[in-house]
């Protein structure tokens, strides 16, 4: 109980008329990290339900760590796989492999050694440069900083390659944190998602880092086709030489950190629905949108392109489809928020993922765009959604 | 049959006239606060940019390309340079003409539209298609489907915008970007979102 009292001490000081008035947000957060916030609702508006944005953000976090601690051992994994032999890594990574690990893939503990020691050089810069622009604003404009950046930050740190230089990483994060959220007021006042305008925002400003075959295993000079480059070049028959169903449901393909296997994705997700914190509408909208919509291309075919042959369970294991469907589509924000909008904007998204994989050759993948391009109508289908309410109560009425 | 379908699909999403181009900024940003005002706004601009390309086309093919007046026995006369000024000669002739046409004919839809049919007579996206239709050497047929479909792409667009925008209101904005700031950043960050589209080749 020190520190409960420690807090208290220092609490005076960064109240109003406090020598560290401007500092509040600084001092909230870590009161608010460490205990639960004594205030309650003083007005007439009363919560009856204990769960807050705290408790919904922590659980999405807590939901993302199958992915995460998977892709850690899939990029240590992939990079066994493909590295030539007698590889060794430079600098410090390679003298922390030595001491901590080894390069055998049949180890666990090796592989998950060797993809930590990529991903948490990301997830801290990811965290360390974003948590400043949060309290730069917070303390600047004196609002509270918000655990949605927990959310925001592991999950850009998960959309990332494996390979991406760091300086990129936080350029990104910068961008999602400040021009995607923080200028419209923070959390639950933006209209995209944070961390995938700032994947989007790196993916066109440094396309040679952010795709291509070369990026996606943590060994410099390497080169690795995703599951989804490799549908575009050559179609599913390519893609079945090289992989089963199974292995890419598992996750053992080359890919961004977090996205690759849907396994993992799916605990994450039994999670979020038991706790009903991610819109069963809008992850079976997502599906169905992608179902119905890749069975159209298959039945319509095409003499050219081969990748309009995929059927819907490889799009549904190819990629970061099921990452973004469960992650990204369901952040309460930036998607629709009325029942009926829902299940429209779903459906959107997995209509517009599967068009932008199958028909646009410039992206393989088609997820990060889709579910950005669907945020920008979800309030204008949530407008419509209401006007219909309208109409309906108001016929009623007469 | 195919290239129509093909060039309709690319005027509306791929070469979106407000959102890849930038076009028509002006009533992009300052009639996009409410939806039902956006809405109005799209339906003028579709119908005005329909009707203007294929007229500016024939006028072209008819009167101002190299070679056009051949039917007049002027076979080396060469009226292009003429261009600019017709075109815009005519989108305002046409914007008035249909004016007064609604208001007799058609008084809801008159009502309903407003001001902004006299304010698109300045729309540089109604300009902007009348010359993609010369550079890009549209024949009638494709030029009243490529009127159509920039209309409708820069419809969907301001009516998105309208859609972000009510939304916005609840936003906190710092005192420096409220107003026409987060909306030029807004149309940007839209932008990014259509980018989806770029590269598709139909």
């Amino acid at each position: 109980m020190g520190l409960r009292r420690m807090l208290d001490n220092m609490e005076r000081h960064f109240q109003e008329g406090g020598r560290f008035q401007k500092w509040f947000a600084v001092f909230e957060v870590f009161d608010t990290f460490l205990y639960a916030p004594n205030s309650v609702t003083k007005s007439t508006a009363h919560v009856r339900d204990g769960i807050d944005l705290k408790r919904i953000m922590i659980t999405v976090w807590l939901a993302t760590f199958p992915a995460m601690f998977y892709g850690m051992y899939n990029v240590g994994f992939q990079a066994m796989e493909y590295m030539p032999d007698g590889f060794a890594l430079e600098g410090w990574r390679g003298s922390m492999v030595e001491m901590f690990g080894g390069y055998d893939s049949s180890s666990i503990w090796n592989c998950l050694w060797y993809g930590a020691l990529f991903f948490v050089p990301i997830y801290a810069v990811t965290f360390l440069v974003g948590i400043s622009w949060e309290f730069l604003f917070a303390v600047k404009r004196g609002h509270e900083v918000n655990e949605g950046f927990f959310v925001t930050s592991v999950l850009f740190a998960l959309i990332c390659p494996p390979d991406v230089p760091l300086w990129q990483v936080a350029l990104g994060i910068s961008f999602g944190v400040v021009v995607a959220k923080e200028i419209f007021g923070g959390t639950g006042k933006n209209f995209l998602n944070p961390a995938l305008a700032a994947r989007a925002f790196l993916y066109f400003a440094y396309p040679v880092q952010l795709s291509g075959d070369d990026v996606w295993v943590a060994v410099d000079g390497v080169t690795a086709a995703t599951p989804l480059a490799l549908i575009a070049s050559g179609g599913i028959e390519m893609l079945q030489q090289q992989w089963t169903w199974t292995q890419a449901f598992v996750g053992a393909i080359p890919g961004s950190i977090g996205e690759t296997s849907t396994l993992a994705v799916f605990l994450g997700m039994a999670l979020l629905l038991v706790t009903r914190i991610a819109s069963y509408r809008i992850i079976l909208g997502v599906f169905l949108g992608m179902v119905v919509f890749s069975g159209l291309l298959n039945a319509i075919g095409s003499d050219s392109n081969p990748a309009f042959a995929t059927p819907w369970y490889w799009h549904l294991v190819a990629g970061g489809f099921a990452f973004g469907m469960v992650f990204m589509a369901t952040e309460p924000v930036s998607g629709a928020m009325t029942n009926s909008g829902k299940w429209a904007y779903g459906v959107l998204i997995g209509v517009m993922t599967v068009l932008i994989r199958v028909v646009n050759p410039a992206f393989p993948e088609g997820i990060m765009l889709a579910i950005l391009f669907a945020n920008l109508f979800a309030p204008l289908i949530d407008h419509f959604v209401v006007q219909a309410n309208i109409k309906r109560r108001v016929a009623r009425v007469q | 049959m195919e290239a129509l379908l093909s060039l309709f699909v690319r005027a509306i999403f791929i070469e979106n006239m407000a959102l890849a181009f930038f076009l028509g900024m002006c009533t992009f940003l300052a009639i996009s606060k409410k939806v039902q005002a956006a809405i109005g706004l799209g339906i003028a601009v579709t119908v005005v940019l329909t009707i203007t390309v294929p007229v500016n086309n024939l006028i072209y093919h008819y009167l101002l390309a190299d070679g056009a007046l051949a039917w007049a026995g002027l076979p080396d006369m060469d009226l292009s340079f003429l261009g600019l000024l017709s075109y815009i000669g005519v989108i305002a002739a046409i914007v008035q003409i249909m004016e007064m046409f609604l208001d007799k004919f058609m008084p809801a839809l008159y009502n309903a539209l407003g001001v902004f049919l006299p304010l698109i007579t300045v729309n540089c996206a109604i300009l902007g298609a009348a010359l993609f239709m010369v550079e890009r050497d549209y024949g009638f047929a494709e030029s009243v489907v490529f009127g159509l479909g920039s209309g409708l792409g820069w419809a969907l667009a301001v009516i998105a915008l309208a859609g972000i925008r009510e939304k916005l209101k609840y936003s906190d904005v710092p005192d420096g970007l409220q107003g026409l700031g987060i909306t030029f950043i807004t149309a940007g960050l839209m932008a990014m979102g259509f980018m989806a589209f770029g590269g598709i080749d139909i």
